[in-house]
């Protein structure tokens, strides 16, 4: 009772709706029924994966989807040392950059499976979906990537997603 | 293409802790005593809630040197809040109000609880304290008229 009072919590909280578009609406439809799908710029041919509405580059709407593999590759990555509140992944981990095949930019996802001293740039993933009757509108469907038995993918294949 | 847009709800959330310092940690230290404290500054005048520096001499506050003000005091200006929202004090139309309390040269906001027609700028009113207090704003849980 006769404690001085030297800190408060102070929560902040917004509910809202949120939408999210006609590109990321087809994006995550895809997800629901387990694919991958990005959008190729008709200017540039780069294929955007999440999909925007546009190229960022080029100022052109996207016509084109693609569909995408489930694996790729790691064009760059962060070792995580400090956690966030309520996330309860164990220190220290890896969020990858992943191009996935027939992409042009990435995608941060968490890496499972490799230790933080054996990532590396160009090293081949593939993503791990959650369980099927989890599958909702959302890259959330995607638990993490896993590193695959094959040789690291050479950097003129991802130096452009840098 | 011509699928509609999704949309969903959501929530974002920061469960923010933050330190108080010593002149705020000692403003509400007082409200979980059910007293209200002020700055006497160096112009003379009470500064309630207290400021963390003297606006007259740039100084740091001594929280030490907190004096204690009214748990009364006169509405200085309101506001009708029609439509409460969550997280407001009340879930029915109340207004917001500046009081200044007896001994205070500045105002303190927080809400009061009475009828719209009854409210005025100048009406005496007083602090409802909360029946459980923990060092926060919402010890005072309103004002109400005097
Ligand atoms: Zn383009």
């Amino acid at each position: 009772m006769s404690e001085p009072i030297t800190g408060i919590t102070t929560p902040i909280r917004m509910e809202y709706r949120y939408t999210p578009g006609t590109a990321t609406s087809l994006f995550l439809r895809a997800m629901k029924e387990g694919r991958f799908e990005g959008r190729r710029c008709p200017s540039c041919q780069k294929v955007y994966f999440p999909p925007r509405g546009g190229c960022s580059m080029c100022g052109v709407e996207f016509a084109e989807s693609v569909p995408l593999k489930n694996t790729g590759t790691i064009a760059t990555y962060t070792v995580v040392n400090v956690n966030f509140a309520n996330r309860t992944v164990d220190l220290p981990y890896v969020v990858a950059e992943v191009k996935f095949d027939g992409a042009d930019v990435t995608t941060s996802l968490l890496l499972k499976g490799v230790g933080v001293d054996e990532v590396r740039q160009g090293m081949r993933v593939e993503a791990k979906w959650i369980p099927e009757d989890e599958w909702d509108f959302s890259l959330a469907n995607i638990s993490h990537v896993e590193a695959l038995d094959e040789p690291d993918a050479p950097l003129e294949s991802y130096k452009d997603a840098i | 293409m011509s699928e509609e847009v999704l949309s969903a709800p959501h929530i974002m959330e920061f469960p923010y802790t933050r330190s108080t310092g010593p002149v705020v940690g000692a403003f509400l230290t007082g409200l979980r005593d059910q007293k209200v404290l002020g700055y006497q500054a160096s112009d003379g005048r009470v500064m309630c809630p207290p400021p963390e520096f003297d606006a007259g001499t740039n100084a740091p506050v001594d929280a030490a040197g907190l004096v204690e003000v009214g748990a009364e005091g006169v509405v200085t200006s309101w506001s009708w809040n029609p439509v409460p929202r969550d997280g407001n004090p009340f879930d029915r139309p109340f207004a917001w109000a500046l009081v200044k309390l007896d001994g205070a040269d500045s105002s303190i906001l927080h809400a009061l609880d009475a009828d719209r027609g009854a409210i005025s700028t100048g009406m005496r009113v007083k602090v409802r304290w909360a029946e459980e207090r923990v060092g926060f704003i919402n010890d005072i849980a309103c004002f109400e008229p005097a």
